[in-house]
């Protein structure tokens, strides 16, 4: 393996844990405050993407330009915040805080079979591909070997300006605070006044607007289909369980982490590419039983 | 949760039971589930594949009773029912139950490895463990094409039964009422050894876990022989339902079918035995049926059914049936009581 | 009780048994047949225009007075609702639904787990789309037939294709999807590959998982090797975004694409796909098809697809054409040979033996082993700007006779006999476009 190959297989690692970070965020955020693992997060993500191809398509067709479709994938992350997470949560998880773990993860569950199927009616079963915004940025060429600007620059500069973001938000405004209380002791939070209510509808719309975003920044490169929600949310479980749920610079490495394990292996040992995303939970659960970056006090139950 | 663990406790009034009406609604269908062969022979083989799931669901209704919940507990189903598929390619015409013993056995030894890890952990962590360890295993069924046939599995032919070959329609009868056997062996198994000390002391996990340490008893140590019970239960279902369908593929292992075992553990009461068996043919005639007049919507259809129950029925359908007659029986018996 | 249930089990097979004694059957109120196809999951890309088709050409059917005054009933089962809802469903519209005759299936998969159930339930079952060559190589089945193709003419086609239009290359690398199919296909192109062309080099293999999103490692490395050639059997949407990521990053303009799958793509495709690349259509599937495309059925049928759904057709609703014709062909086979209102079972698959039938390709004859054999087409891939998506040129039709393993031989085996004459003594039809 010489130094170019190298580095590409990093570029490589590097654009797919952009967008697995991202997915992940959404899910790690969601967990972190509101305890709740949401398999439905998958579906979101898809819906993210159906929803950018269907409306780049539409607005391409009226004669925009194909830079146009930026800010339709915002449109469609928040879209997809606003229709569907916000009504889950507000009609649906609400009812459901007071029970097990269990009962909670199977409503999302029963959520996630529900969309699938709203997936097939609303868009069909063919694939649907449009790579206009990949197209506007072009390519770079490094060391020989040409990449996509949008999968090597700009889906890495997102995920560290979310990241970042994040950090900020969470740390050093006044909702952030008010999100991060509540989620150290509900009760507390909620004597000193504060509507634990609207923290976790807001928290459940930002995550649900991440999971689109996830599905808005994919289409471009890949093919919308049924199904692609199923494989992306075990995968961002494995990036939240290893990382400690609920921890956000975690989830960011060890979205860093898979993503560079699974390009290395295409180039090393490809067959067992696909076994590296749990191969590294099974491996730092083990080591470490509450994740890499997870607190043992944090341990409820 | 509580009202269960009671009922499984021996000292319950016998005399009760065997009158109460809901007793004799399971003797109904029982002979209902017997007769099916030759009343309604179409639906025999959904009956199989339904019991043989309602085997693996008793094995995730265990862990429940811990409080635990594997959403990779298909993990056993595919293994025990792979072991089988790799005797029987190798050594064709083995006898059936050697395949189910040999099944058992794979999914009880995996069990072993994967449990001695994951009773270190609880609540979520121990479900996605067990969650990796299953796609663990499913990629590499996936991915060793050459050893385990890939996704298209492995395919095999009717083992004989004591020696002898079978056409395919005494073979689904020997399928039929084994699986029928194992039902209310492993039922009636499972009732016992939640009464059990052992038995006891796991679902202590539950409630107080740190009391048992106090007690001095490894919870650890009761986790796992529960865990192990769970396997082997997943591990004879999977090997039932690989020999009625003559093929074993990855999707056996594949978590939409770890979470749908959870599903139907609380579809049909979580915790409760009976439950598992109910809650799989009600799952499965769902399903079928809903996959051939509604082939769109079928998903939809189950998810709305799930969402329901949680919602309105957190007993499941066990719990539907409880309350139900509990009200036929305490009206005699409440007639000079507190009825006005 | 147990008297009872034993009198009525008996009397029940007695009843069953009473139709098979005699010659020929009632005809029936209408002829019940079953279609398995996936209406959800990925392959739905093939099972939901297969069902379009098939939902049309039975309403023809029945517009035209049925098969001898018989209407035909199809009912559908997903095959994307996995394999235990498949089988259990599949028994009971043959044991209760009345179905005589049945078409499965897409996955190879579940070909291999239904045909044992057909021969156990005695039901005629058309394969009609699942291209595994280990079917009728590995077992003998009485009720069990194919109507199209299998893998190994659909692979050995496009190695012939691709050694005459580019005869002179020299590495070639794989990109397969992770299962049966693109295992299977790739041992049978490069064992005929290296066959004929022992000098070729394979620098390397793919075999991404099913499904995969994202082709980008894949096609750096391929981007540092630059094969000549590059062939990927996938489908539906791994192939679209593969090309797609491959056009992105510019991969086609340095090497040749191999794409046997292809032609059920273009549309999707659209302008992604440039010209030069070989395209296959897993027989002689195309909505341009040289010699049919002028047929007034051909162009019926056409516009009548393109009508119901606003697509153009792709090749799973040929291969649907092809088993619905074999069906309607056996039957009328059947009543003119035994001068019968309606045959028996036995009628039926006497008449299925040898049956040549026409869908919207060629002809089709299906041969003692059962196995169909079929013409192949093969084109290269043109941008003409008639349609929004690259259509085929330098068109070649393969006959079906000479690419398919002869009846009794391991494919394997037979394509890794062949040499380098086999390419100029194969028979070919060439069409401009």
């Amino acid at each position: 393996m010489n130094f170019s190959i190298f580095l590409l297989a990093l570029f490589d690692g590097v654009a797919y844990a952009a967008l697995v970070f991202i997915v992940a965020l959404g899910l790690t955020l969601i967990f972190g405050v509101m305890r709740i693992l949401n398999v439905a997060h998958g579906s979101l993500y898809a819906i993210g993407a159906y929803t950018t191809v269907s409306l780049v398509g539409y607005f391409l067709a009226l004669g925009f330009a194909p830079a146009f479709a930026f800010p339709l994938m915002i449109v469609s992350a928040i879209l997809v915040g606003i229709v569907i997470g916000a009504p889950l949560e507000y009609f649906l998880l609400r009812r459901i805080y007071q029970k097990s773990e269990v009962l909670q993860l199977l409503v999302t569950f029963a959520v996630f079979m529900i969309l699938e199927d709203v997936q097939r009616l609303v868009w069909g079963t063919q694939p649907y591909f449009n790579s206009s915004a990949l197209q506007v940025l072009g390519n770079v060429t490094v060391f020989g070997v040409t990449y996509t600007a949008y999968q090597l620059i700009l889906l890495p500069l997102i995920a560290v300006v979310l990241l970042l973001g994040m950090r900020f938000f969470l740390r050093h405004t006044i909702i952030g605070k008010l999100i991060t209380a509540t989620t150290e002791d509900r009760e507390a939070a909620q004597s000193i006044g504060i509507d634990a209510d609207r923290v976790f509808l807001f928290t459940f719309v930002i995550g649900a607007v991440l999971a689109g975003l996830g599905g808005a920044l994919a289409s471009p490169t890949t093919s919308i289909l049924p199904g692609m929600g199923a494989d992306m949310i075990v995968l961002s479980f494995a990036v939240v369980a290893t990382a400690g749920l609920g921890q956000i610079e975690g989830a960011a490495l060890t979205a860093l982490m898979i993503g560079l394990g699974r390009s290395f292996a295409v180039y090393l040992y490809p067959e067992i590419s696909v076994l590296v995303p749990y191969l590294i939970m099974v491996l730092v659960l083990l080591v470490r039983p509450e994740g890499l970056f997870g607190s043992p006090a944090a341990r409820k139950i | 949760m509580p009202t269960r663990t009671q009922s499984s406790k021996p000292s319950n009034k016998v005399n009760a039971r065997m009158t109460s009406p809901l007793s004799w609604l399971w003797i109904v269908g029982m002979a209902v589930i017997i007769a099916v062969p030759f009343l309604v022979p179409s639906m025999q083989l959904l009956v199989n594949f339904a019991l043989a799931k309602g085997l693996a669901v008793l094995g995730v209704t265990v862990l429940l009773r811990a409080g635990q919940v594997s959403f990779g507990h298909a993990l056993y189903f595919g293994i025990a029912a792979y072991a089988g598929a790799f005797l029987m390619t190798s050594m064709p015409a083995t006898d059936f139950f050697v395949i189910l013993i040999v099944g058992v056995l794979g999914a009880i030894v995996a069990g072993l490895f994967v449990g001695l890890f994951v009773v270190r952990y609880r609540g979520i962590f121990f479900g996605m463990l067990n969650l990796a360890f299953s796609m663990i295993f499913w990629s590499i069924l996936e991915k060793f094409y050459h050893l385990t046939g890939g996704a298209d599995g492995l395919r095999f032919t009717r083992p004989t039964v004591f020696g002898q070959a079978l056409d395919h329609v005494q073979f689904n009868m020997v399928l039929y009422y084994s699986v029928l056997v194992l039902m209310v062996a492993l039922g009636w198994f499972t009732h016992r050894w939640f009464a059990s000390p052992v038995g006891q002391l796991f679902q202590t996990i539950k409630t107080n876990e740190t009391r048992l340490e106090y007690l001095g008893i490894s919870p650890k140590r009761a986790l796992l022989s529960g865990y192990l019970l769970s396997a082997a239960l997943c591990g004879v279902g999977g090997v039932m339902m690989g020999m009625a369908q003559g093929v074993v593929t990855p999707e056996y292992v594949w978590w939409v079918r770890s979470a749908e075992m959870v599903f139907i553990a609380v579809l049909g009461g979580a915790g409760s035995v009976q439950g598992a068996f109910l809650g799989a043919l009600i799952y499965e005639v769902v399903r079928t049926y809903a996959s051939v007049y509604a082939g769109d919507i079928w998903q939809m259809i189950l998810g709305g059914f799930l969402l329901i129950i949680i919602l309105f029925a957190p007993g499941g359908l066990i719990g539907i049936l409880e309350s139900a007659f509990k009200r036929d029986t305490t009206k005699p018996s409440a007639k000079t009581g507190d009825r006005k | 009780m147990k008297n009872l249930f034993v009198t009525r089990a008996a009397a029940a097979m007695v009843a069953a048994a009473l139709p098979l004694a005699a010659g020929a059957a009632d005809k029936p109120e209408s002829l019940k047949i079953g279609m398995t196809a996936f209406l959800t999951g990925p392959a739905s890309v093939f099972g939901v225009p297969a069902r379009d088709a098939a939902e049309i050409l039975i309403e023809n059917i029945n517009a035209a007075g049925g098969i001898n005054g018989v209407p035909v009933d199809i009912s559908f089962i997903d095959e994307g609702a996995g394999a235990e809802a498949l089988t259990s469903e599949y028994r009971r519209m043959v044991e209760s639904g009345g179905a005589e005759v049945m078409l499965a299936a897409i996955s190879s998969g579940n070909c291999q787990t239904l045909a044992p159930l057909a021969e156990d339930l005695q039901v005629p079952n058309l394969m009609w789309d699942c291209g595994t060559q280990r079917i009728f190589e590995e077992n003998d089945y009485k009720y069990v037939f194919r109507t199209q193709a299998n893998a190994t003419p659909e692979m050995l086609a496009t190695v012939l294709y691709l050694l005459k239009t580019k005869p002179d290359f020299k590495t070639i690398a794989v990109v397969n999807q992770d299962y049966a199919w693109g295992r299977d296909s790739w041992d049978i192109f490069i064992t005929a590959l290296k066959a004929m062309k022992p000098d070729v080099e394979v620098v390397a293999e793919f075999f991404p998982k099913f499904g995969s999103p994202d082709f980008s490692t894949e096609i750096s490395r391929l981007q540092a090797m630059q094969p000549d050639v590059i062939l990927s059997t996938s489908w539906g949407g791994d192939l679209d975004t593969f090309v797609q990521q491959a056009s992105q990053r510019g991969l086609m303009n340095t090497s040749t694409f191999v794409l046997p799958l292809a032609e059920s793509s273009l549309e999707r495709l659209g302008s992604a796909l440039p010209d030069g690349h070989i395209i296959g259509a897993r027989g002689d599937h195309y909505f341009l098809h040289p010699e049919r495309r002028n047929d007034e059925d051909f162009k019926a049928f056409m516009t009548q697809y393109e009508e119901k759904t606003g697509d153009v057709s792709v090749y799973p609703v040929f291969h649907a054409s092809q088993a619905i014709a074999a069906l309607k062909a056996a039957y009328e086979k059947a009543i003119a040979d035994n001068s019968v209102d309606w045959p028996s079972e036995d009628q039926l698959l006497a008449a299925l033996e040898g049956l040549t039938f026409q869908g919207l390709g060629r002809p089709v004859t299906l041969r003692e082993d059962h196995q169909g054999v079929e013409d192949q087409l093969m084109g290269t891939s043109v941008q003409t700007g008639e349609y929004p998506f690259a259509t085929m040129q330098n068109i070649m039709i393969f006959d079906g006779d000479e690419l398919t393993t002869p009846v009794g031989q391991n494919s394997i085996e037979w394509v890794g006999a062949l040499d380098a004459g086999f390419v100029e003594s194969v028979t070919v039809d060439t069409f401009e476009n």
